[in-house]
């Protein structure tokens, strides 16, 4: 395999459901997902996020355009299972993507469905639960984790794929805050540590924050494509959007109005915090 | 709602848990068999006995059994009543125009025995047997029902996802039922039909979510490369060892000691004056 092959590549991806008037849900998609990286995917609902979610593993099939993944056209059906190994997708309700009862049994579901050896499936499962620090609950049963946990095990689901990039979409709408700490902690480490590519997609700017790259999209379209500092520093047209930047960022884009010399991207409150003291310095000084 | 035990597992590493499923669900099979072979009490005492045994050994603590048996309660009365006045015999008491008999007294407290006897031996089956084991175990039985092109894979995984969404559901109603009675709903008074239709706020609700919830997993199944055609492989697999063999033999030698032995004894309730 090429080592600079990109993880999953868009071009003029267009797609629209059966039906429904045939009103395209994505138009024109070009998109570089590169091996190792973190992208954050914002936008409000309806902007055709899970959409694009579900074309990057050959659930959805563009109508126009294509998504190749490692270099594999997701329309070859025959490589369908390859696509699905090397980019897992995880969804927002862990209750609904949990097959089996018992939770070392459920992450065992896609090395059996692979139907890789009884030896080596254990092995993946004990490397899965361990990658998202639930190996204690292996004999639980899903049904009595928190929140948090039962997404923990979904992703390690996925993990058991062995795949190089994992789709989340929105993984912790339905968490409370401390689920969704260890939620956020979990995907960093498979990021960092791992080397498993994340694209993950929210609805939280603070989330998408900690990514190395934010994409936004607006009716099927990619508006915003650049680092979390670039992409917040448009405070007005992301509210137009019907986004709003991080609140941090937007005290200053405030603040600037008064004081041009603040900085325009500045990520969170600490920064915001810097950057006012440094005013103040300055003024003093 | 609480009270529903079915597809329940207690994780434990006793030797009913050690048992290979498929001995297990044969086990249970054969123990149900042996039941409608007793005729008599000395014969209810001895599966009684046997059941006892095997729950003790489970460490399954015996509220849980007698939970099981609750969702059942009033079908056993139902039946027990109905056997108690509508079989003929020598009478034993007379309620209006209704007589009890002697003979229907036996066949009721008979047939609670049983009834009660297979559901706790089917309870103590599901406690002690992970959900995807005994599903396993379902699929190879079913095994040579493939050659019928019955779909038994496909057959076990549905078994398997019911199994894993009966506590959801069962939650979802609860909370369901708790919103609608903040709302005023009331499900406790009025007639059969009253109550029939104070169900359709609750029933519908549930339907529609757990159509989501189906087709939500139905994608994340197909994003974790389920199929259907060639070989799944397995986390556990399964072997049969001597324990599982001694097992069964005893299953099968209660056979012939309740047909030669416990039917024999004739303890009857019914005085033998009237007999
Ligand atoms: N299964 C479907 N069939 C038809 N239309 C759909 C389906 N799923 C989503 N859509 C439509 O596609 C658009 C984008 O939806 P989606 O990708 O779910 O957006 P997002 O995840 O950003 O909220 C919406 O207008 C939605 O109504
Ligand atoms: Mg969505």
């Amino acid at each position: 395999m090429n080592k600079t092959e990109d993880m999953i590549q868009t071009i003029e991806l267009g797609f629209s459901y059966p039906g429904e008037g045939g009103a395209p849900v994505l138009q024109g998609v070009s998109l570089t997902v590169e091996r190792g990286s973190f992208v954050a995917v914002l936008g409000h609902n309806g902007s055709g996020k899970s959409t694009l979610a579900k074309q990057m593993n050959a659930v959805l099939l563009p109508t126009e355009g294509k998504v190749l993944v490692e270099g594999i056209d997701t329309r070859e059906e025959a490589r369908v299972f390859e696509v699905r190994q090397k980019v897992g997708l995880a969804f927002q309700n862990p209750d609904n993507q949990i097959v089996a009862t018992i939770v070392e049994e459920d992450v065992a579901f896609a090395p059996e469905n692979l139907n890789i050896p009884q030896e080596e499936t254990a092995r993946r499962v004990e490397y899965a639960l361990r990658a998202v620090d639930m190996w204690e609950y292996r004999t639980h049963s899903a049904h009595q984790l928190s929140g948090g946990q039962k997404q923990r095990v979904a992703i390690a689901g996925i993990i058991a794929m062995m795949p190089h990039c994992i789709v989340l979409d929105e993984p912790t709408a339905m968490l409370d805050p401390v689920g969704r700490e260890e939620v956020l902690s979990t995907v960093r480490r498979l990021n960092r540590e791992n080397g498993i590519t994340i694209v993950m997609i929210t609805h939280y700017m603070k989330e998408a924050a900690m990514a190395d790259r934010v994409v936004v999209m607006d009716k099927g379209k990619v508006v915003l494509d650049g680092t979390p500092r670039e992409v917040f520093s448009e405070v007005d047209y992301l509210e137009s959007l019907g986004l709003e930047a991080p609140q941090a960022t937007t005290l200053i884009h405030r603040l600037r109005g008064d004081c041009p010399s603040l900085p325009a991207d500045v990520l969170d409150e600490e920064e915001a915090a810097q950057a006012i003291l440094h005013l103040f310095e300055g003024v003093a000084g | 709602m609480k009270d529903i035990t079915l597809g329940q597992f207690f994780p434990g590493d006793t030797l009913i848990h050690r048992l290979d499923a498929r001995v297990k669900l044969v086990l249970v099979i054969l123990f149900i068999v042996e039941l409608f072979l007793v005729k008599t009490l000395c014969g209810f005492a001895f599966m009684g006995v046997l059941l006892a045994l095997a729950v003790a050994i489970s460490k399954v603590p015996p509220k849980m059994m007698l939970r099981s048996l609750k969702p059942l309660l009033l079908l056993l009365a139902f039946t027990s009543v109905l056997n108690l006045f509508y079989t003929k015999g020598d009478p034993l008491f007379t309620i209006w125009k209704l007589t009890a008999s002697w003979q229907g007294l036996e066949l009721a407290l008979f047939m609670m025995l049983r009834i009660s006897l297979l559901i706790m031996a089917s309870s103590l089956l599901t406690y002690t047997t992970s959900p995807i084991m005994l599903t396993d175990g379902m699929e190879r039985l079913m095994g040579p029902l493939k050659a019928l092109h019955v779909p038994v894979g496909e057959l076990a995984m549905m078994m398997t996802i019911a199994l894993r969404f009966i506590p959801l559901l069962v939650e979802e109603t609860d909370k369901i039922m708790s919103a609608q009675k903040a709302r005023g709903a009331d499900f406790e008074s009025g007639g059969v039909l009253k109550r029939a239709k104070a169900l359709i706020p609750i029933l519908v609700p549930l339907f529609v979510s757990s159509f989501r919830r189906a087709d939500e997993l139905a994608v994340a199944m197909e994003c974790r490369c389920y199929h259907t055609s060639g070989p799944r492989s397995r986390l556990k697999v399964m072997k049969m060892c001597f324990r599982d063999y001694v097992a069964l033999a005893v299953m099968l030698a209660a056979i012939p000691a309740i047909l030669l032995g416990t039917n024999q004894v004739l303890f009857s309730i019914i005085p033998s004056a009237l007999g």
